[in-house]
């Protein structure tokens, strides 16, 4: 029996945190995730969980202590936004190639510069092709599900890759939401213990961790990681079914909202997904076939289900909430297109880079996007693939 | 989603706007409602202008973008009135509540011809003579929701009574006169004519 409550998505990641109980915690506080480890530290100070809380200096040795916990044979947590993550980045790639479970809350935010403390995506487009396991969130209860179900995802042997749990900074980690809790004992049972295989305090079998890897064996171990990426697929598909026969919530490697009988759609991540659903409700009463498929699971790529899910469609946008800045389009879309070209269907789709530094994506621009769409079902023709959403620009 | 209400708030930094948008949602909460509470975050600091929002449902909410076309609006502070527009987006069938003693013909014109309902209370008033200090929020939190009848009177101080308790836990002597703030300001609401 779930728990009605409501709490902010920083509450309900750390409270994941707290239920999970993990040996190991070291953090450094950043805006807009500072909230995370705070509680945590107060749960640790109030006998709540008996967690070993490690208040490093800075980010890069939050991500070292974690390893290091790790490789000891510990679970270890960590939280952290846009310019910690990116002080991470060395140990960020040091995590996954040692094929450590870390599970990482990433409370999105602008990477600087300029300095901007709001949501976008920049931080985790910085480290997608870092080996990470990357599931994203709309809303507090989603960052706490996914919370609940990453150790599962990153402990299973044929997976052993670190994980991150994204939510957009505050939209949803600073919004009071109701929330649907598990209690302790339920969250302990279904997590469960770590018993790692192969660890450094295990005085029957000594290894090595981390020494150096020439020639001729860092392509076989960079191999052995994407193997492990390819595989994380169906161990998340199988412990989101154990999940939602626990709590009655489904998850998936996306949601597809009114997708079945669409004509045009929106595919983004996070919250943003949530106000697409409103003005996908609005227009539906006038008729128009409009859908969305938000993805849950970005890394890996479900390149697959996503263009089996988008083959009908007649136009799709694409909506990145980081600029790449390489002239051609965002991360997402980069995917979204590859994966229908590669199974060789053709949709028009189309670029939207929004949302930058905490811009507000509001439901009128979200049916502007709608409105184009129309535009290009109706011609087939896309003018300008890559263009902005919510963008001021100078009248010319 | 048809019963959505929607409710901005206009305060300074310090006078517990955000605070107050928080307990509304938690009161909302409290009675079985779906609810989102949030502050809109700039480069905050004492006195600067700022804006919390409440969404209160009895369905699901899913929409997370700022309000811009609010059912009502709650202007914790009336020195906002000159160098903010408040009443942007308001609907005409809502309702604006201040914290004033400034003149109807006064408000009328900063307001620029809004034409839905305006409400006044002195939450300072309230507050010095429940409280002995200035703290607007608890008044102008019974304000809104005696305005909007997101829940009865009864419902709401009974809630409150209840949060005042858990909050107030290490200084139950302030929970009195924060009641009393309450039910006072229920009392002193004013729509102006």
């Amino acid at each position: 029996m779930s728990i009605r409550e409501r709490l902010s998505g920083n509450e309900a990641a750390a409270t994941a945190m707290k239920q999970i109980n993990p040996d190991v915690v070291a953090a450094f506080p950043i805006t807009p995730s500072t909230e995370i480890p705070q509680y945590f530290s107060t749960f640790v100070d109030n006998g709540q969980v008996d967690t070993e809380f490690v208040a490093v200096e800075s980010e890069h040795s939050a991500m070292s202590a974690c390893i290091g916990a790790e490789a000891a044979g510990a679970r270890a947590m960590t939280a952290t936004s846009a310019n910690g993550l990116s002080l991470m980045w060395e140990m960020i790639y040091i995590a996954s190639s040692l094929r450590l479970p870390i599970v990482l809350s990433l409370v999105n935010r602008a990477v600087s510069g300029p300095l901007n403390i709001h949501n976008d995506h920049s931080d985790a487009m910085g480290v997608r092709d870092s080996g990470w396991i990357m599931l994203f969130s709309e809303n507090n209860q989603e960052a706490y599900d996914n919370t609940l179900m990453a150790h599962r995802i990153a402990e299973n042997e044929n997976v052993l890759l670190p994980i991150m749990i994204c939510q957009d900074g505050f939209i949803t980690s600073h919004s009071i939401e109701n929330i649907e809790l598990e209690s302790d004992e339920e969250v302990k049972k279904f997590v469960g213990e770590y018993h790692p295989k192969h660890y450094l305090l295990n005085d029957k079998e000594p290894i090595a961790v981390g020494p150096l890897d020439v020639q001729s064996y860092l392509f076989e171990h960079k191999a052995q990681q994407a193997e492990a990426m390819k595989a994380a697929k169906d161990v998340i598909l199988q412990v989101s079914k154990d999940f939602e026969k626990w709590t009655g919530r489904h998850y998936g490697l996306f949601e597809e909202y009114k997708l079945d009988d669409a004509e045009i759609a929106i595919v983004c991540m996070n919250s943003t997904a949530g106000t697409t659903k409103a003005v996908i409700n609005k227009l539906r009463d006038k008729g128009i076939k409009a859908g969305l498929l938000k993805l849950r699971v970005f890394r890996p790529f479900p390149g697959e289900e996503v263009a089996q899910a988008l083959k009908h469609l007649k136009a799709v946008a694409i909506l990145d909430k980081a600029d790449s800045l390489n002239a051609i389009g965002g991360a997402l879309f980069e995917d979204v297109t590859s994966s229908l070209y590669v199974s060789k269907n053709f949709v028009p789709c189309v670029n939207y880079v929004y949302g930058i530094g905490g811009r507000d994506t509001t439901e009128n621009d979200l049916e502007k996007v709608y409105e184009d769409l129309q535009e290009i079902a109706k011609t087939g023709k896309v003018e300008n693939p890559y263009r902005y959403l919510g963008l001021r620009r100078e009248e010319k | 989603m048809e019963d959505l209400i929607e409710i901005r708030w206009h305060g300074r930094g310090g006078q517990g706007a955000k605070t107050a948008s928080l307990l509304l949602a938690d009161a909302a909460f409290n009675t079985g409602k779906y609810i989102q509470g949030f502050p809109e975050y700039g480069p905050e600091r004492m006195g600067a202008p700022i804006t919390a929002y409440n969404r209160i449902s009895t369905s699901p909410i899913t929409i997370h973008s700022n309000i811009y076309y609010p059912d009502y609006v709650v202007v914790v502070d009336d020195t906002l009135l000159e160098s903010v527009d408040v009443t942007a987006g308001l609907k005409e069938t809502g309702a604006i509540v201040i914290n004033t003693t400034k003149s109807a013909d006064y408000l009328k014109k900063v307001l620029k011809g809004y034409s839905g309902s305006i409400y006044t209370i002195d939450a300072r008033k309230v507050s010095m003579e429940t409280l002995g200090k200035y703290f607007p929020n608890t008044p102008m939190l019974a304000a809104i929701v005696k305005v909007s009848k997101i829940m009865t009177d009864e419902e709401f101080i009974n809630d409150m009574k209840g949060s005042f308790k858990h909050k107030f836990a290490k200084k139950p002597e302030v929970i009195d006169g924060n009641m009393k703030a309450i039910e006072m300001a229920l009392k002193e609401v004013n729509k102006i004519q």
